[in-house]
């Protein structure tokens, strides 16, 4: 069972999310911030990582920074999961090496599912 | 753009003017700055060059000189006056543009709950018990009611901004607004375990002439504030008293507090303390604005004390307008 580590602050996103990606067959760790985020990436590591960026103490981009930048974790495939799109945040993220960067109210769940699915095949 | 980061502050000073450029998203040529610097320039050579013209047709060097300076002084006031609008709307440009920024966002993160929970209620695959089915949509009214209250407070700040606030004065009892706040914050005081304390002065038992809902706002984003940020077997203290000819409300919490770095930015729209952030990540950062910019238009100030960990009180007064 592939494992996802989701990192997001929103508790009703991430129950949502969370439940149909279980429903899908995959393992869910949920982190509500940053420093959780990354403690869980090095103790489970897990197949792929939901990251939002807007979080409670450090932002995503800075996980991103520390994630990619970390032997233990830095070839974990990391899909940026936020409602900000500025092209300032989205060139930088692809930067860090975000395999992905998607806007969540554009995307319905089955979408992001189908990313993530593609992700974990192509990494 | 990252919440929880301090805002850039701009430095009047800085002579940075490529900095300032990109601070505004403009190319330098557009830059008022920039813009004012070039001027600079052919102020001080159209007073060179009226200089020597002068001094070819005039026999008078001081006259020549007195006239130089006069043109040169005057171009010099003009240009400034022009450069700093020009610089004044391209800051209110910026302003408008990251507002838009973040307003998008914090309206598309209850919509994206709204929408994936929909979407989870009706799809055909998953198996859903009639208890998850009730927190679906328990999750789905907070969303929606959280949506509400930013639109609610957006349009406040909108009004507010385009000088469209209207404010109706009446004669009002701030001690019963006081009072019937704290009532309907009782049921949440209590779950969440913090003691609410209220003591009004005899003196402070008084009607003032403002306006009761502006009054009432403020108030309730303050207890509010006080109670979300307060952890279970704390305490908000609440008075009301007449200080050097005001009314002075103060409410003491016993909550996170605001950490040292912070204080400065806490009256500004959107900004949110990053430990405030740590406790509680839903509030949309306008409350404190609203309230300072409330209070000012009522004509009294508004500031706090606070230490992390500690509290925080915040302190406002009002004219006693009777």
């Amino acid at each position: 069972m592939k494992k996802i580590l989701f990192i997001e602050d929103e508790p009703s996103l991430q129950k949502t999310l969370g439940d149909i990606l279980r429903e899908n067959g995959y393992e869910v760790i949920n982190a509500l911030n940053g420093e959780i985020g990354l403690r869980l990436a090095q103790s489970e590591k897990p197949d792929i990582i939901l990251l939002d960026i807007i979080l409670p103490k450090m932002n995503g981009l800075e996980v991103l920074e520390i994630l990619k930048n970390n032997e233990e974790t830095k070839n974990i495939p990391v899909i940026v999961l936020t409602n900000l799109e500025s092209m300032e945040d989205i060139n930088k993220a692809i930067e860090l090496g975000a395999v992905a960067y998607l806007v969540k109210a554009e995307y319905s769940m089955e979408e992001v599912i189908d990313k993530i699915e593609k992700a974990l095949n192509s990494y | 753009m990252s919440f929880g980061d301090n805002p850039n502050t701009r430095n009047i000073n800085s002579f940075n003017i490529i900095a300032h450029c990109r601070q505004y998203g403009l190319p330098i040529w557009q830059c008022p700055q920039f813009l004012f610097v070039i001027m600079g320039f052919i102020i001080i050579a159209t007073a060179l060059s009226l200089y020597l013209i002068g001094m070819h047709y005039f026999i008078d060097p001081e006259i020549v000189l007195f006239i130089v300076l006069s043109v040169t002084g005057i171009l010099f006031v003009v240009a400034y006056v022009i450069t700093t609008g020009f610089e004044r709307l391209a800051e209110i440009s910026k302003m408008k543009s990251d507002f838009i920024d973040i307003v998008s966002h914090q309206m598309r993160s209850p919509l994206t709950s709204i929408k994936w929970g929909f979407e989870f209620l009706s799809s055909k695959n998953a198996k859903i018990s009639r208890q998850k089915k009730e927190e679906y949509f328990e999750n789905i009214k907070e969303n929606i009611a959280r949506m509400i209250e930013l639109v609610d407070d957006l349009l406040i700040v909108s009004k507010i901004e385009q000088g469209k606030f209207p404010i109706s004065s009446r004669m009002i009892s701030p001690k019963k607004i006081i009072e019937k706040l704290i009532s309907r914050f009782k049921v949440f005081a209590d779950a969440a375990d913090i003691k609410v304390f209220f003591s009004c002065s005899k003196d402070a038992e008084i009607e003032i002439f403002t306006d009761p809902s502006l009054l009432k706002l403020v108030i309730e984003n303050l207890i509010d504030n006080a109670l979300h940020y307060t952890n279970g077997g704390g305490k908000v203290e609440i008075s009301l008293q007449v200080k050097n000819k005001k009314l002075l409300f103060k409410i003491k919490d016993s909550g996170i507090g605001i950490p040292a770095s912070e204080k400065r930015y806490i009256f500004q729209k959107f900004f949110r303390a990053k430990n405030a952030l740590r406790k509680v990540t839903r509030g949309n950062g306008l409350g404190l604005y609203l309230c300072k910019t409330i209070i000012e238009k009522l004509g009294g100030k508004i500031w706090f004390e606070s230490e992390e960990n500690k509290g925080t009180t915040f302190y406002f007064t009002l004219p006693i307008k009777q």
